[in-house]
């Protein structure tokens, strides 16, 4: 690339920086900028609505999730999209073939639809397997609103790549500071602990779900990196900048499904093949995903107000119709129908061909089109998409109101409400509370987010006995309603509505206020804030923390200049690995096993405790001795034989394992060591089977005068037992001296 | 300054042995032949920190330093010695002379650190934030000639001494691991981390044992914390760990100090616009204590730990090793000169006037040779340190190594990466490597010695 460079620039003279760039620009163009669309977010957050519509097709300020993405992927640069379409596939496809994004130039959309995708990995690996993608890609769900440049992140991953072909991702990233409070971002995403090298942007540590006090950093990421960032103050933004190796990653680890949970924890985790992952902080750009309704609620105000610019009601984007922006930011569309008394407050959008009735009072909503309001009504942080219903009366709060609702005068949705398509509430209903209701039944069993948004109506109705939750009067109508018919159901809702009031699932009750659209009530702030702070009393009661000073009495001396430990694991490890090889070595003689079929599995021991031949050998001896100790010996010299009978019989295994003088020393220094420690019986005995050992040529002299002249400068304890030996070792000396 | 000094001079260190001895303990070790401990007493003089209670293990450590300190300093300094058992730690130490502090903050200082960096700045950090405790940060030394590494140690590729999490602003202190926690896995309680958001984890500072503490808070955590033994281990990352829901009894002594603090506390709003009008913006803690939203059912007890960080071009290093000995000493006559108060001659080296040099006799850059030491012809010294009234034989080479006081060095003797202690005997062609020598030892002639450690036998 270089030589290239210079050869065309010769006697340009300062166009060095020039022809970078342009050669960048020009790499950027020959592959045709990628992208992944998942229109599948393999969550159930949005049921019951996602039941009957995929959760991209959803309206978002009027407006289809997925055709922010697409907007954005197409102002950004991106050439080629494949969208994956699982549930409501048909629907998603459906709607791209309507839409225009089939005909535009230069942008070409692909659906890919698959039926048995449970999760992102799924549909990674099947579009791995199609084999369209041909370079650095990027990979977003369908949810995703931004409005972020993509070319600078592009950019700096092209050139870490360039340097390391190991950083196979960049990660978007931006400032989002969790509520210190409820612990959530205002997207209602949980919190996020990410550890980041501030200055290669290395991600090393992500952390999103987690009930811990302390977060844990491997102790190795400080050796590799002087300093790290720890951020409690950044929100992931889901939009990956990939390269290949993701996908084939994901095709080698066929159990990866969810993005972050496996694949991004496998790689930090496991170290696959030395991968690594870098984030991308986007400073004044917006990009947020929707992944839950409090999300939906941020993020459709951030549209309001204009932080998604250009993706906002008033500019003409794909997908959208022509609205016109009011002071206040009211927007309207060219054909409302509104009576004189009624008042749209500010940061309201109301859709083209919506009427709304005298007195009525709208604020901070956003209406959809072809809506009727009717005299009286006052809502307020609603979201009610179109063709919806509204009749006199009625008082909405911060609900979401699908298509073709009808809501009867006098109704009251309390916060929180989600009415799903096509319900009907009856005259003067209360709706209580963070309910939910569909014309379909709920599921029996609602578990795990891996599951799938599909709209299969045979699971739609079922035994309303676990429709617990609901005020008692409603339940034992609902129990009698059991036929196949909608209308059925309608007590739910009402007389003369239609829909099921859904339970929130076990245990969840208390989290419904979490991801939902309402605002989050104030006493139940208090009352958090009342747990946290008497959590943090029991934390600090159970001392469950990081364990420094008082904790550590036991290895801290009072003068010492620390660093005495160098590797308590390595040590554990070796424990029970010599725990292991006892237990191998007694019963191979209690069953009499063959040498080599011990040698076979303290060889496999040995590498799942990644330890060296030398810890083998101590180890075998150390279990031979114990095993000559656990036979009767009622005087030192019988243990003598017994020791000597134990070796003789496994001699040739033992010397398996000692190849080298090495192996021989640990041997002899594991000897000194069980002297001292956990075999005194051996210590009266040390020279004699040191001697045998000598003998039985299972030791040569070279590695017992090595072991002697290693303990010379030792401490007097350490000496003790080559005084013991001293005759022998002189002995030795003398020997091989003759012998020379 | 309303401050008290405190300085930590241990007392006979047995990591230093053979270098320290019953005559001298590790605050007389030699530094470009004067006293450790006079680097740090003559930083303080600078500061104008003159009232200073010299904390000795054992008495008759106590009786030699002192000695010392009162024919240096007798009308430079008012400093108090004073002795405590050994073994108990530097916690236990200030405990020991609990009686003696009065003083609203007490600043604490390792007698065994050679720095340039002025305390008054950690003092001033200390003031300006309201902190408990400020300690001093500087970079991990770098311990550059490993031909002189002590002998035995392997020595791992990186050693780090501290791991210690800072905010985004490089101010305060919110996490910090010492000792044997250092090799292990890095924990960061989550509650900090959201309270400030972003943390900043470094393994390449080093706790360089200078803290400045509030008196009260001391005392408080001394007495009740009684296993508590040593500043850096227990203290000092207690405190860090407690900062956001302390539990010491820090708003009774705000309002003993300034009195209307009281009322205030008791108000969160009063704080909130307390704060505003100070016009700096609140620190963490005090949002965190205040809670979310500017309001909060009882306001959350905290403390501060600040830091400051030694610049790069400060030089801090603390004499702990033996190793730290040898390097301390090359750098105060090489790379640090400006510590060593000494004036250097033209070739960028110190010799006494009274010093003899037989002929031929080089002395190199970056040496230094004390009063009345003599050599004889053709020696060769290099980047080395011979302290006073030594005689030096011919033909010898020291190289990369010190030696104190009245030792004889025979004929034909080759030193290098070496320490040799007072009193010791070389006899001719003694080779000697990477070696310690310990106080009065008679080297045999012609013996060699690599890496090894030479002493008496204790008696």
């Amino acid at each position: 690339m270089v030589a290239k460079q210079s050869g065309r620039n010769r006697g340009g003279g300062g166009g060095g920086t020039a022809a970078a760039t342009e050669v960048s620009v020009e790499e950027l163009a020959r592959v045709p900028l990628q992208a992944i669309l998942l229109a599948d977010s393999f969550a159930t957050k949005f049921r019951p609505i996602t039941l009957e519509r995929p959760k991209v097709l959803l309206p978002l300020v009027n407006v289809p999730m997925i055709d922010y993405t697409l907007a954005w992927l197409e102002s950004a640069g991106v050439e080629e999209v494949f969208v994956f379409c699982c549930a409501h596939a048909k629907q998603v496809a459906e709607h791209l073939e309507n839409s225009r994004w089939f005909a535009q130039p230069n942008f070409s959309v692909t659906a890919i639809e698959s039926n048995n995708a449970v999760g992102a990995g799924d549909a990674l690996r099947l579009i791995y397997e199609q084999n369209v993608i041909r370079g650095d890609f990027v990979l977003v769900s369908g949810d995703t609103v931004s409005n972020m440049s993509l070319a600078v992140a592009l950019g700096e991953h092209k050139e870490r790549r360039r340097k390391d072909s190991n950083a196979i991702m960049t990660m978007v990233i931006t400032q989002s500071k969790t509520s210190p409070t409820t612990r959530q971002s205002r997207l209602g995403t949980d919190e996020l602990f990410m550890a980041i090298d501030p200055d290669t942007k290395q991600l090393l540590y992500y952390e999103d779900k987690s009930d811990k006090g302390t977060v844990s950093l491997d102790k190795t990421l400080l050796s590799d990196h002087p300093s790290i960032y720890l951020h409690n103050d950044k929100q992931d933004c889901y939009i990956d900048i990939c390269s290949p190796e993701v996908l084939s990653t994901f095709a080698d680890n066929f159990d990866y499904q969810h993005l972050r949970r496996h694949f991004l924890k496998g790689l930090l985790d496991d170290d696959i093949m030395g991968y690594k992952i870098f984030t991308h902080e986007i400073q004044s750009n917006y990009a947020a995903r929707i992944d839950n309704f409090r999300s939906y609620d941020t993020v459709s105000k951030d549209i309001i107000q204009r932080w998604t610019y250009p993706l906002v009601p008033d500019v003409q984007f794909f997908g959208n119709s022509s609205t016109k922006l009011d002071r206040q930011g009211m927007y309207r569309a060219s054909v409302v129908g509104q009576s004189r008394s009624a008042q749209v407050g500010p940061f309201t959008v109301i859709g083209s061909g919506t009427t709304i009735g005298s007195q009525s009072q709208i604020s901070n909503s956003v209406v959809g089109e072809g809506c009727k309001i009717g005299a009286n009504v006052s809502i307020e942080g609603c979201y009610i998409w179109h063709n919806v219903t509204i009749e006199d009366g009625c008082q909405l709060k911060h609900a979401i109101v699908c298509d073709g609702v009808v809501i009867k005068s006098g109704v009251i949705l309390e916060p929180g409400v989600v009415l799903s398509y096509k319900v009907v509430v009856g005259q003067q209903f209360i709706v209580p509370a963070y309910s939910k209701v569909s014309l379909y039944q709920q599921p029996i069993k609602q578990d795990s987010d891996e599951e799938l948004e599909y709209a299969d109506s045979s699971t739609g109705f079922m035994d309303a006995s676990s429709l617990s939750g609901l005020p008692d009067k409603l339940k034992e109508e609902s129990t009698i309603q059991l036929s196949e018919s909608q209308l059925q159901a309608a007590s739910e809702v009402g007389s003369g509505g239609v829909g099921f009031i859904w339970s929130t699932s076990e245990g969840s009750h208390e989290e419904e206020w979490r991801h939902s659209v309402a605002p989050i009530p104030p006493a139940k702030l208090l009352e958090i804030m009342h747990t946290s702070n008497n959590e943090l009393e029991v934390v600090q009661q159970d001392g469950n923390l990081p364990p420094s000073g008082e904790l550590e009495r036991d290895s801290v001396t009072a003068n010492s200049n620390d660093y005495d430990d160098d590797d308590v694991d390595v040590k554990d490890d070796y424990d029970f690995f010599e725990n292991e090889v006892e237990a191998t070595f007694k019963r191979a003689l209690e069953e009499n096993i063959k040498e080599d079929d011990v040698i076979l599995e303290v060889n496999s021991l040995r590498l799942s405790y990644n330890l060296a031949t030398a810890d083998c050998s101590g180890a075998l001896f150390y279990s031979m001795m114990k095993s000559a100790l656990s036979a009767p010996h009622p005087s030192p010299s019988d243990l003598v034989k017994n020791a000597a009978t134990v070796i003789t019989k496994w001699e040739k295994l033992l010397k398996y394992y000692l190849p080298s003088i090495d192996e021989e020393i640990e041997v002899i220094l594991k000897f000194e060591e069980m002297c001292l420690e956990s075999a005194k019986e051996y210590s009266t005995v040390f020279v004699q089977i040191l001697h045998l050992l000598y003998d039985k040529d299972i030791i040569q002299e070279e590695a017992i005068l090595n072991w002697a002249s290693e303990k010379e400068g030792a401490d007097e304890t350490d000496k003790l037992f080559v005084k013991q030996a001293e005759k022998f070792i002189q002995w030795l000396n003398e020997a091989s001296e003759e012998e020379d | 300054m309303d401050f008290q000094v405190v300085v930590l001079a241990g007392g006979f260190s047995k990591t230093l042995v053979p270098l320290v001895s019953k005559e001298v303990p590790k605050a007389l070790l030699p530094v470009a032949n004067r006293p450790v401990l006079s680097y740090v007493l003559e930083l303080l003089e600078q500061n104008n920190l003159k009232d200073l209670i010299v904390v000795v293990e054992s008495e008759s450590a106590a009786l030699l330093i002192g000695g010392w300190i009162s024919s240096a300093y007798v009308d430079r300094l008012h400093v108090e010695v004073a002795a405590v058992p050994e073994e108990i730690g530097t916690a236990g130490a200030l405990r020991a002379i609990d009686h003696h502090l009065t003083a609203s903050d007490i600043l604490v200082v390792s007698g065994d650190l050679v720095c340039d960096v002025p305390p008054g700045v950690v003092a001033a950090t200390h003031r300006r934030h309201d902190a408990v405790v400020t300690a001093m940060l500087c970079s991990n030394p770098v311990s550059g000639s490993t031909e002189s590494g002590s002998s035995g140690v392997k020595d791992k590729a990186k050693k780090r001494y501290n791991i210690i999490g800072l905010d985004p602003t490089k101010q305060f202190l919110l996490h910090v691991a010492a000792g044997v926690e250092v090799e292990k896995d890095v924990r960061v309680q989550k509650s900090i981390l959201r309270a400030v958001g972003q943390m900043d984890i470094r393994a390449d500072l080093m706790d360089a044992h200078m803290y400045a503490f509030k008196r009260s808070v001391l005392q408080e955590v001394l007495n009740k914390k009684e296993a508590f033994q040593s500043l850096r281990r227990d203290v000092l990352p207690y405190l860090v760990r407690s900062q956001l829901r302390s539990e010491l009894l820090l708003n009774g002594v705000q309002s003993e100090e300034n009195g209307n603090d009281k009322d205030a506390s008791q108000n969160p709003k009063i704080v909130l616009s307390q704060l505003l009008a100070n016009a700096s913006t609140p620190s963490f803690h005090e949002l965190h204590a205040l809670g979310p939203n500017g309001f909060s059912l009882s306001p959350r007890k905290t403390h501060k730990c600040c830091v400051y960080i030694a610049s790069n071009s400060n030089y801090c290093v603390r004499l702990n090793t033996i190793q730290a000995f040898s390097d301390i000493n090359r750098d105060v006559i090489g790379d640090a000169s400006h510590l060593s108060g000494y004036s250097f001659s033209a070739q960028n080296n110190i010799i006494d006037p009274s010093a003899v040099l037989g002929s031929k006799t080089t002395v190199g850059p970056q040496c230094m040779l004390g009063e009345g030491s003599q050599m004889g012809d053709k020696c060769s010294v290099k980047k080395s340190v011979i302290g006073r009234h030594c005689r030096i034989g011919s033909n010898v080479k020291i190289v990369n190594s010190i030696v104190m006081n009245h030792v004889t060095i025979g004929d034909g003797c080759s030193i290098q990466g070496s320490v040799v202690c007072s009193n010791v005997q070389l006899l001719e062609r003694v080779v000697l490597k990477d070696c310690q020598v310990g106080a009065g030892f008679v080297v045999t002639a012609g013996s060699e010695h690599k890496g090894e450690s030479l002493a008496k036998k204790e008696k």
